[in-house]
């Protein structure tokens, strides 16, 4: 029996495509605008990328105002190049992680060390791999600064969409299995869409964190080579240098102006867009607005231009992977032995590793270096604990009272998140002025440098945590009246509800202020040099003394620090906010 | 379409499942659950058959098997096409969640199983709305599931199932996460559908854990027993369609099928036979004692007088057998009640239990679980063994995943915690996971 009713929709269809003018409409003017004005940018700066590195010499970085929009292109340009390479490394390595045991074995442990070491001090290694990858063409630096900003992107997003890929729902797993759907339907109809939100924030994320590299990255001095590629990041390290406050100030609203752009542009709407992938079966009741969004819905023009291009990519064969079927081993002693062989090669690989580290690094440094590092890591430990203590007390509750007020909470959340994404790095040479002209003592005062950047993500955290505290609590705790200004509301309230959130923020504050160090703990402006003792200037200074084995160090222990930290502090604190106070 | 089958077609058989078995958990290690054995299964044209037991009976899990989605640890499972040039084969399922995919509309809900064969989009189409309009949805094809309700979101799974002309149609507790008049309305509809001969399909199998809801629907139901599963009983429901509830031969059928579905837990079987594994290895329901002491005070009070039937005293308490089913065999358990057939009675301890106060309850609760639960003893005992007094609860967890998988022992020790507390026998700190006989009044 096949089901054969009158084809009533298509009829109905037809009649109303046919009655719609497909005259263009003013949401189709405001997009093309758009859409042309950054096609022309992105090839103006995509030429200027394939120049020989001589080039660079001959057009230097000028801090003429009519420059920076070309240098904003580039930035950006940048930017997007290494978020579409995260994506890819994201889609390929989350996937392989997800679907195979002996890879997840590698994968997880290597991404959860990556998204915790300190990416900045790779840069040294980075710049002269690429260079030496396109010899004598401009193309090498900028890979190695498009890999700095990738480096500082990827990981967290791999991780998060290996996350959604092992807890897919299972009844939908079972429906897509059930019908069998491909694998490559099953990526674009179930894997990918239920991964959509949480990838979308993390992409959001990454794109924040990312801007701090491109300031470090784009003017890089390794040993005798200085190369300053043409950005915003090349012309804030000129200004810098030249301490031309108004070269900074201009930098720094064109910064602003790019960050709001591509926010209200891409991620607002994507995020209200995503809003549909949430995986709960009950509508939003605040879902996520964005003016751009509804101005594309509104288009009537492009959609229509649009739309032939998808269906014609929907027609495309999917590709078909290779249909590799291992045979299958019954047996569970031989398929556990060959897990322990797995576990076996993996571990010989990672000590090798270990070993090529430590034999090179040995070669020209001795064990008292290594304590020394160690104890300039300790006192870099000191700042971030004791800076992050006192982040705590100041935001934590500023924090709550804002996200008890909803309408102030709203106000000051995309602030919050906008400090959060403003590199603070270019603030630090004009600090360091101040420092110099109060001949303050830079061991302390150049400390809260590295917490500039970070400290908004506990803020806006905290918000979000105080916004969520049920109003069942509120009103429990009210009727016993307690009140903010007693201490019990905030042990038995506030405290408890917002404590999950407060520590991913504070983890994620931690984290970048290790980062941070490296460029917070050694600052110039105006040819001066001031320099706080701390692993971070020991990395930096030999960064750009060519040091190898120096950074190397450095970069290990450093690495050893945080995963430490993580482990001993961060991730038993996590584990008990996820046991006892899930609200 | 029923009168219009040759005999010979009549008489093909759609499913066959031959000794069908199934262990779950550490593999091949032995280790692991039962959760089928044994089981037979012969599907025919023209007929809905019911599996019906309780949670644990693997009856899902036999669904499956069908559908292809687990592999049996061992036996056959076939499932053949209606013989002669049928347009209708293969099998398509209808998920208790729906399964719905909360990014697609209604209509490329639908169409996912189409696509998945490659039907071009055109056909896809004019099949899909056909399916969409056949179940009642006509003018929802561009909702998405969240702006549906439970009842509607299952006729979009339904279509989603028969666009793709199974041969037969596999139902997987279709209609328990509705409400009773929408879960009501939904099978009708249904059944209207089946005899009307309007679904492309030439079976339904169709898994529950609701009596009446089997015998309202079914030409056939298989019964299974619990721990491991296995066919109990077959029971063939001759009543005419459309069947009415307070029909006496209805009742009468529902009442048998409930004396069978506890039949195992009669005078003949272990007492403690009603849940898996023996002694310490026995895996137990999560049930609160509030409930315990709700259900001995329900059977003591003035109607029952301490003894009733549980399909009359199901229907008193709003529960379903599945739900009852475990907490009289926890009262039997911990003998405060007995089960015979399907009379349930309190025991002297059970009365008592009814009569006293709130002290006397928990030491009498205390005297009990001691002597019957013996991982409570256990517990108790090496608590009791130790200077510290105290003892990690990864102990215990580890020594019940000897006998059980992860899940189990997670639950039967969470149910001995929640016991042990309430009695007072131990006390347990989610914080430190461990067990101690600090007293923590």
């Amino acid at each position: 029996m096949t089901f054969l009713p009158p084809d009533r929709m298509n009829a109905g269809l037809l009649i109303r495509y046919a009655r719609r003018r497909l005259a263009p409409n003013r949401a189709d003017i405001i997009a093309l605008f758009l859409i042309a004005g950054g096609a022309v940018l992105v090839t103006q700066a995509a030429r200027t990328m394939g120049r020989p590195l001589s080039g660079l010499n001959v057009a230097p970085i000028s801090l003429d105002p009519r420059n920076l929009p070309m240098y904003a292109a580039l930035t950006t340009l940048r930017m997007f190049a290494a978020l579409a390479c995260s994506l890819l490394f994201t889609f390929v390595v989350a996937t392989l992680a997800a679907k195979s045991k002996k890879a997840e074995l590698v994968i997880v442990p290597a991404l959860d060390i990556l998204q915790s070491v300190p990416v900045l001090g790779f840069l040294t290694f980075t710049v002269t791999f690429f260079m030496g990858l396109f010899p004598g063409n401009e193309m090498g630096v900028e890979a190695a600064a498009i890999f700095a900003i990738f480096t500082a992107q990827a990981w967290n997003m791999a991780f998060s969409f290996y996350q959604s890929l092992k807890t897919l729902p299972e009844d939908l797993d079972e429906a897509a299995r059930q019908f069998g759907l491909s694998p490559w339907q099953r990526f674009w109809k179930l894997e990918l869409p239920f991964a959509t939100p949480a990838l979308v924030w993390n992409t959001m994320m990454s794109m924040s964190g990312s801007w701090f590299f491109i300031v470090a990255s784009e003017a890089i001095t390794v040993g005798k080579t200085t190369v300053a590629l043409p950005g915003i990041g090349a012309w804030l390290s000129v200004a810098n240098e030249r301490g031309d406050g108004w070269a900074v100030l201009w930098a720094v609203i064109t910064m602003g102006v790019v960050i709001i752009l591509y926010d209200q542009l891409l991620f607002r709407p994507i995020v209200a867009w995503a809003d549909k992938f949430r995986a709960e079966q009950t509508a939003s009741q605040d879902p996520p607005r964005s003016w751009f969004y509804d101005v594309i819905k509104r288009m009537r023009l492009l959609p229509r231009l649009v739309v032939p291009m998808t269906v014609a990519l929907n027609r495309l064969p999917a590709p078909q992977a290779p249909q590799i079927r291992l045979p299958e081993i019954r047996n569970p002693q031989i398929a556990r032995g060959l897990d322990w062989l797995w576990l076996a090669v993996v571990i010989a690989m990672a000590l090798w590793g270990g070993w090529a580290v430590i034999s090179f690094v040995s070669r020209t440094l001795t064990l008292g270096d290594a304590v020394q590092v160690f104890g300039l890591g300790a006192l870099t430990l000191a700042r971030v604990l004791i800076l992050i203590v006192i982040a705590s007390i100041i935001w934590v509750p500023i924090g709550v009272w804002i996200g008890l007020r909803p309408i102030w909470a709203e106000r000051i959340q995309p602030v919050a998140q906008f400090f959060a994404a403003f590199p603070a790095n270019v603030l630090f040479p004009a600090v360091v002025g101040v420092i110099v002209a109060l001949r303050a003592d830079p061991n302390i005062w150049l400390s809260p440098l590295m917490i500039l950047g970070t400290q908004w993500y506990i803020l806006f955290n905290v918000i979000a945590g105080a916004a969520a505290i049920p109003n069942d609590l509120k009103e429990a705790a009210s009727m016993f009246h307690l009140t903010p200004r007693s201490w019990q509301w905030w042990r038995t309230v506030a405290l408890p509800s917002i404590f999950p959130y407060y520590i991913t923020g504070a983890l994620t504050a931690s984290g970048g202020s290790w980062n941070a160090s490296i460029v917070a703990e050694v600052v110039t402006w105006r040819h001066q040099n001031i320099e706080a003792a701390g692993l971070g200037s020991y990395i930096a200074d030999a960064t750009s003394a060519g040091d190898y084995p120096k950074v190397a160090l450095g970069i290990g222990v450093m690495s050893i620090f945080v995963i430490l930290l993580n482990r001993t502090l961060w991730r038993p604190l996590y584990g008990f906010a996820a046991r006892r106070l899930h609200l | 379409m029923p009168t219009t089958l040759a005999p010979a077609v009549a008489d093909a058989n759609l499913v066959e499942v031959r000794n069908v078995k199934h262990v779950y958990g550490k593999g091949g290690g032995g280790a692991g659950l039962l959760v089928l054995e044994d089981v037979d299964l012969t599907l025919r044209p023209n007929e809905i058959v019911g599996l019906l037991g309780r949670s644990g009976s693997g009856k899902s899990t036999l669904l499956r098997t069908i559908s292809g989605l687990i592999r049996p640890t061992s036996g056959t499972v076939v499932v053949k096409d209606m013989p002669g040039d049928d347009t209708a084969h293969g099998v398509a399922m209808v998920f208790q969640s729906f399964a719905l995919f909360p990014w697609l509309t209604v209509q490329q809900n639908v169409e996912l199983g189409l696509e998945a064969r490659g039907v071009p989009a055109e056909e896809r189409r004019t099949r899909s709305l056909a399916a969409i309009d056949l179940i009642g949805l006509d003018g929802f094809e561009n909702a998405y599931p969240k702006e549906l309700s439970g009842g509607m979101r299952q006729r979009v799974g339904l279509a989603r199932a028969l666009v793709v002309q199974p041969s037969i149609l596999l139902m997987d507790e279709p209609f328990s996460a509705l409400d009773v008049l929408t879960a009501e309305t939904l099978r009708t509809d249904l059944l209207d559908l089946w005899v009307e001969g309007r679904m492309p399909i030439r079976s339904i199998l169709m898994v529950t854990h609701n009596i009446e809801e089997a015998v309202l629907m079914c030409d056939r139901i298989l019964v299974f027993s619990s721990n491991p599963g296995r066919v109990i009983a077959e029971i063939k429901v001759d009543l005419p369609q459309p069947r009415k509830r307070l029909d006496p031969a209805f009742r009468a059928l529902v009442d048998d099928i409930y004396a069978r579905m506890t039949a195992r837990t009669g005078r003949e079987a272990a007492r403690d036979g009603a849940f898996p594994g023996l002694g310490l290895g026995m895996a137990l329901p999560r049930i609160s004692t509030n409930t315990l002491a709700g259900m001995i005070e329900a059977l003591a009070a003035s109607p029952n007088d301490g003894k009733a039937e549980l399909p009359t005293l199901a229907n008193e308490l709003m529960l379903e057998a599945d739900e009852l089913l475990p907490i009289a065999e926890t009262l039997q358990l911990m003998r405060f009640a007995e089960i015979e057939g399907r009379t349930i009675r309190l025991t002297t301890a059970g009365r008592r239990y009814n009569v006293a106060e709130v002290d006397a309850r928990k030491q009498l609760f205390a005297q009990q679980l001691l002597a019957y639960v013996p991982l409570a003893a256990h517990i108790r005992r090496v608590l009791d063994d130790r200077a510290s007094r105290q003892a990690p609860a990864r102990r215990f967890r580890d020594e019940l995943e000897d006998f059980m998988s992860e899940d189990y022992a997670e639950e039967t020790l969470d149910a001995v915690v929640t016991w042990g507390r309430y009695a007072e026998i131990f006390a347990f700190h989610d914080d430190s996971d461990r067990f101690s006989l600090d007293d923590p009044g």
